[in-house]
């Protein structure tokens, strides 16, 4: 039981533990606008200086340096050895991120946060590692190009002529402790590169030609110095925030721009970033899904997630809006959250495309009120080519037969048709015809092709000149045109009706499965079955094979068996599970923690923080990259985690009401064996007392009597004490049975010896067959048994009536059985009467404290035997028990002759002398 | 002369009380090793023992005496050590008592274990107890005018009852007894023999007048 209450102790070091983990280590970050300007020199300095006041610094990752100068102020600093990994033939030096956590140094220095970690790795990118360090408490000091800064990606490629690909999200650098800014001339680090002083990685060296020309120089400079200003004026806002103790409100501006599927979103994203950081004013990246937008290519969904995450990573929140048009969806959302400014892109399309269409940009201009409209302009021959087709609908067979066939209905139909009606008329039939086919298959090809035929039957069989394919009439051309322009509007509408229908279904499934997910949540009890719950439905909706791993007592993640549903959860997995679970953030396929594993692992969140981890292997896994995709995945989880909760507390709250139960019925038993202990000890003490003092007064006959009483009271006690000891000796398991091979027949006349004197009022009539087998039992037990039935029967008997014991042979068993003629026991209440403290409900005259049955029941059922009442067809009640046979006993020699120790077998069963 | 050796207060005053009435002398001790000092100073006609002493073992006691006395003890021993009472029988006591036990019963004992003389009984005419005739010498039971036919182990079984009379014979000693030393830990074959008498010689066997079962301990042939 003692389990149940938290130690106070343990609570207190585990709430030690949490605060420990969760101070986060302080990163400074050492910034330069070129390569050469001196920053991880300037570390090293720093980290020098640290270490000669004691504090205890590492060095995880150094580039190799050329300039010997800054390969000096490496020597006497502690290294930790990087990792080396193999990669497409190439040793590479990377940093050892498992040992620096075990190292666990105060300062670790790690240069080049931009870098890309090798495949394989725990996290794609360097600034990754550096944040685990960070959570892990350990503070960090690093090196940073400004050229490597994700929103000044593009400004630095229009300077530079250089692209960078390696880049560090803006949050993360807001969320740095300090930023130094490395600075030095421009002329003095053209000097530095040619004298060839400055490092540079291989692949960039051509470049770096064109990099160090001096007006690249000064525009970096300048970026960074800019960069750092900004910084400086945030934190100079902050303290000042924090000094006036009164929330500032931003009177300010809040910022939209609208994200599709084009590469060019993500200039838009950086666009925005930096318009919102110079307003210091929030900003939000919305993608509306159209029905249109609902059959995407797969390239060009991968792009759409690409740019909203890139919105996330910088800053942004991310929203994802659904509806009809674009533009109402975008202005109603704008109105809703206050939006000031609107940020979209140049228009790209050719002219006409916009005249049939209409334009973004200018309906959002017209329509967007009091809100300002940014137009950013684009790279426009970049841009465009990669969007995606829209899918075209599936090629049918089917459909151009039935356009086939429409048409020749309608040839049919106007032959019939000729003699009494104008040919307008006969027109009509043919155009029923189109509207019939594109209405029904709702393709362009089938509505063109019955469009196109039925022009062509017409005119072949009914424009004059007949069965020829001239055309006498102009008029009939006009004809033809409407009837194609009909066939092709209809099927048209018909196609994006179905579009429609097929993009709400699609919400509808989602919203209908999160429903019904949680309306099963609700209703199963118990975790197993939840979860089986829960994964046949992430397995449904996913598209994806399920692993659900929850906590064992010991912390460690343990794989629920949820059937053909699941996939092997290997090593790897599991490791990778194990990292997403005590960090509480997701990880694996589509995060940016171990994007190589097999299969997304995803936290079920639930108040007292993650309660397990559900893993995804989708059977494609870039459905599962779409951030709509995700976020209904929390959702999901969170159901699940929430109704995991749910479950451990019902089944704690169980348990604590088990424990009440338990103490209540302690106390009952308290309660009562004090009474019926105390009851015969007042009679003991008012006799002795009354015998003390009065003794000689007394007339002998009271006297006597109350003598008696002390006698009886004190038998009544010590059959009360034995019962009690015995009750607690099989509670507590301690019952150990000496089995020998007994006569039942003694063990009867043994008992009823004992009970002689309460017998006196009672006949008692036995019946035990004389070839009786012997019983493997403890014979001092059994008497016990025997003893408490035949005690009860007295109780429960009217004196004079009689009592009978008997036994008799079955297979395997001897039963014994004690019957009285007294009131039987009340149907129902058979089991029940064996329970502790079950008294019959007549008042006991001189009764036990209702033990006798139970441990009897204890006796028996230790002997593997059962006992049972039953009620006799002429009242009273029998109470039998069985007592199971097992070995024969040992062969008693014959006699006559043979001496006793010759005839000795070895012993056999049922005598262990313990 | 009883020495009664208990180191319960409130026991050794009934005891004495009791005793005293009874025309005995009485002589206590209360802890084993003053026990054994007046057994030997004193050299009681019967020892009242309890075995749950405090400084020794009751049965170290009575071994330490049964190497140069053969002094009736009685050994008082609680319920639930059977295992205790056979080992003070087969180490020499003559009979036990159960606590809490009564007047009557104590009374009893004392008598049965002080009739003991040192010529067997087996000299002294048949034995008799309410009905029960057994005549060692012409090898006759009789129950009533009824004889009774007994097997060569029976008889042998009930002539080693009728020896020790009113006393307690456990199992093991009935089996050396009865059926030689080589014969251990088979409970067996008293009881199934006991059986048999008892059929024999009881009106009914399921509440038997003379020979009696001591649960637990083994069997006694009841002396009145």
């Amino acid at each position: 039981m003692s389990e149940m209450r938290p130690d106070p102790d343990a609570l207190l070091e585990r709430v030690k533990l949490e605060e420990g983990r969760t101070a986060r280590g302080k990163l400074k970050i050492f910034l330069g606008a070129a390569p050469g300007v001196g920053k991880t020199y300037a570390m090293l300095q720093e980290a020098r200086r640290l270490s000669a006041r004691e504090t205890d610094v590492a060095l995880g990752y150094i580039e190799p340096h050329v300039r010997p100068e800054t390969a000096a102020l490496i020597l006497g600093l502690d290294i930790i050895p990087p990792k080396v990994v193999e990669y497409r033939g190439l040793q590479l030096r990377e940093l050892d991120l498992d040992a620096c956590l075990r190292r666990k140094p105060k300062v670790l220095l790690v240069d080049e946060l931009a870098h890309s970690n090798p495949p394989g790795s725990r996290h794609p990118k360097r600034w990754q590692d550096v944040e685990e360090l960070l959570a892990a408490g350990i503070d960090v000091f690093t090196t940073l190009n400004v050229q490597h800064i994700e929103s000044l990606k593009d400004i630095v490629a229009s300077i530079t002529g250089v692209m960078v690909r390696e880049t560090v999200p803006d949050s993360f650098l807001d969320g740095a402790d300090q930023i130094e800014l490395v600075d030095i001339a421009p002329d003095d680090l053209i000097e530095r590169f040619r004298s060839g002083n400055v490092y540079v990685s291989e692949e960039a060296e051509r470049a770096m030609e064109n990099f160090f020309r001096k007006e690249n120089l000064i525009a970096l400079r300048e970026l960074s110095l800019r960069r750092a200003a900004e910084r400086v004026g945030v934190e100079l806002e902050g303290y000042r925030k924090s000094r006036l103790e009164r929330p500032v409100w931003p009177i300010g501006d809040h910022l939209l721009v609208c994200v599709g599927p084009s590469p060019f979103s993500s200039r838009l994203v950086r666009a925005t970033r930096r318009m919102a950081a110079g307003l210091k004013a929030p900003w939000v990246a919305a993608y509306v899904e159209t029905p249109r937008s609902a059959r995407l290519s797969q390239a060009a969904r991968e792009q759409l997630t690409e740019n909203l995450r890139l919105a996330q990573e910088l800053g942004g929140e991310v929203v994802t809006l659904g509806g009809e048009d674009v533009v109402t969806e975008l202005i109603d959302f704008a109105r809703k959250r206050n939006v000031t400014k609107i940020v979209v892109g140049k228009p790209l399309q050719p002219r006409w495309k916009e005249l049939l269409q209409g334009s973004l940009v200018y309906e959002l201009t017209r329509r967007s009120g009091e809100i300002d409209v940014y137009v950013i302009s684009g790279d426009a021959e970049r841009a465009g080519r990669r969007e995606g087709r829209v899918l075209k609908a599936r090629w049918r067979p089917i459909s151009y037969a039935w356009a086939l066939a429409a048409v020749a209905v309608s040839t049919a139909l106007g032959f019939l048709m000729v003699p009494s009606f104008a040919l307008a008329n006969i027109v009509m039939v043919y155009l029923l015809g189109v509207v019939v086919v594109a209405a029904a298959c709702g393709e362009r090809g089938p509505s063109v092709l019955v469009s196109v035929l039925s022009v062509v039957a017409f005119d072949f069989f009914f424009v004059p000149p007949k069965f020829s394919f001239g055309v006498s009439d102009l008029e009939y051309v006009f004809t033809f045109m409407v009837m194609l322009a009909s066939g092709l509007i209809i099927s048209d509408l018909t196609l994006r009706l179905r579009r429609q229908a097929e993009w709400a279904r699609q919400r509808e499934r989602a919203t209908a499965a999160l429903y019904a997910m949680s309306r099963t949540l609700l209703g199963t009890h118990g975790v197993e079955e939840m979860l089986r719950e829960a994964a046949r439905q992430l397995s449904s909706v996913f598209d994806a094979k399920v692993a659900v791993l929850l906590p064992d007592e010991e912390g460690n993640l343990k794989a629920a068996d949820v059937g053909e549903l699941g996939y092997e959860v290997d090593e790897r997995e599991r490791a990778v599970a194990d990292w997403a679970f005590r960090h509480g953030e997701n990880a694996g396929l589509g995060t940016s923690t171990l994007p190589l594993a097999a299969a997304h692992y995803h936290i079920l969140s639930a108040s007292s923080g993650p309660a397990g981890v559900i893993g995804l292997e989708p059977s494609e896994a870039s459905t599962l990259l779409d951030p709509e995709r995700l976020h209904l995945l929390d959702t999901f989880t969170n159901q699940v985690g929430l109704a995991i909760e749910r479950a451990r507390l019902a089944t704690r709250a169980r348990a604590v009401e088990m424990e009440v139960d338990i103490e209540r019925l302690r106390n009952s038993l308290l309660s009562a064996v004090s009474h019926d202990l105390r009851t015969p000890l007042a009679s003991i003490m008012g006799s002795s007392s009354t015998l003390l003092e009065k003794g000689d007064v007394l007339p002998p006959e009271t006297r006597r009597e109350l003598e008696e009483a002390i006698y009886d009271e004190a038998e009544r006690l010590n059959r009360l004490v034995g019962n009690l000891l015995d009750v607690t000796r099989i509670e507590g398991g301690a019952l150990s049975l000496r089995r020998e091979w007994s006569s039942v027949e003694e063990i009867v006349g043994v008992v009823l010896a004992r009970l002689s004197r309460s017998l006196e009022d009672h006949p008692v009539k036995t019946s035990i067959p004389s070839d009786l087998p012997l019983v493997p039992v403890d014979p001092v037990l059994v008497e016990q048994v025997l003893f408490n039935l035949v005690d009860n029967a007295i109780r429960h008997t009217p004196a004079g009536a009689g009592i009978d014991v008997s036994a008799e042979r079955r297979p395997g068993e001897v039963i014994v059985s004690v019957a009285d003629s007294g009131g039987g026991i009340s149907p129902g209440e058979e089991a029940r009467v064996f329970e502790k403290f079950q008294r019959a409900k007549r008042g006991e005259p001189g009764g036990g404290v209702g033990l006798g049955l139970t441990i009897s029941k204890g006796i028996v059922t230790a002997h593997g035997g059962r006992i049972w009442v039953e009620n006799c067809p002429d009242g009273g009640a029998v109470f039998r028990f069985g007592l199971p046979i097992v070995g024969d006993p040992p062969p008693v020699p014959e006699e006559g002759g043979l001496a006793p120790s010759q005839a000795l077998p070895a012993g056999q069963g049922g005598q262990d002398r313990t | 002369m009883v020495l009664v050796v208990e180191d319960d207060r409130q026991i050794r005053r009934f005891l004495r009380a009791l005793l005293t009435a009874q025309g005995y002398r009485v002589v206590e001790a209360d802890t084993g090793k003053a026990g054994l000092r007046e057994a030997t100073a004193r050299v009681p006609d019967v020892i009242i023992l309890d075995l749950g002493l405090p400084d020794m073992e009751g049965i170290d006691l009575l071994r330490e005496v049964r190497q140069w006395s053969s002094i009736p003890v009685i050994v008082l021993s609680a319920r639930g050590h059977e295992r205790h009472k056979v080992e003070a029988l087969d180490s020499g006591a003559d009979d036990y008592l159960t606590k809490p036990f009564g007047a009557s019963e104590l009374c009893a004992r004392l008598r049965v274990a002080l009739r003991r003389s040192p010529d067997s009984r087996g000299g002294d005419g048949p034995f008799t107890v309410g009905d029960l005739k057994v005549d060692l010498a012409a090898r006759r039971v009789t129950v009533g005018d009824r004889e009774v036919h007994l097997t060569p182990i029976e008889y042998r079984l009930l002539a080693a009852l009728v020896k020790h009379a009113g006393k307690v014979l456990t199992h093991g000693h009935l089996l050396a007894e009865v059926w030689g030393p080589g014969c251990a830990f088979e409970n067996t074959y008293p009881r199934v023999y006991m059986s048999q008498l008892r059929r024999k010689i009881e009106k009914d066997p399921t509440r038997p007048r003379y020979l009696l079962t001591e649960s637990g301990v083994g069997y006694r042939l009841a002396a009145e």
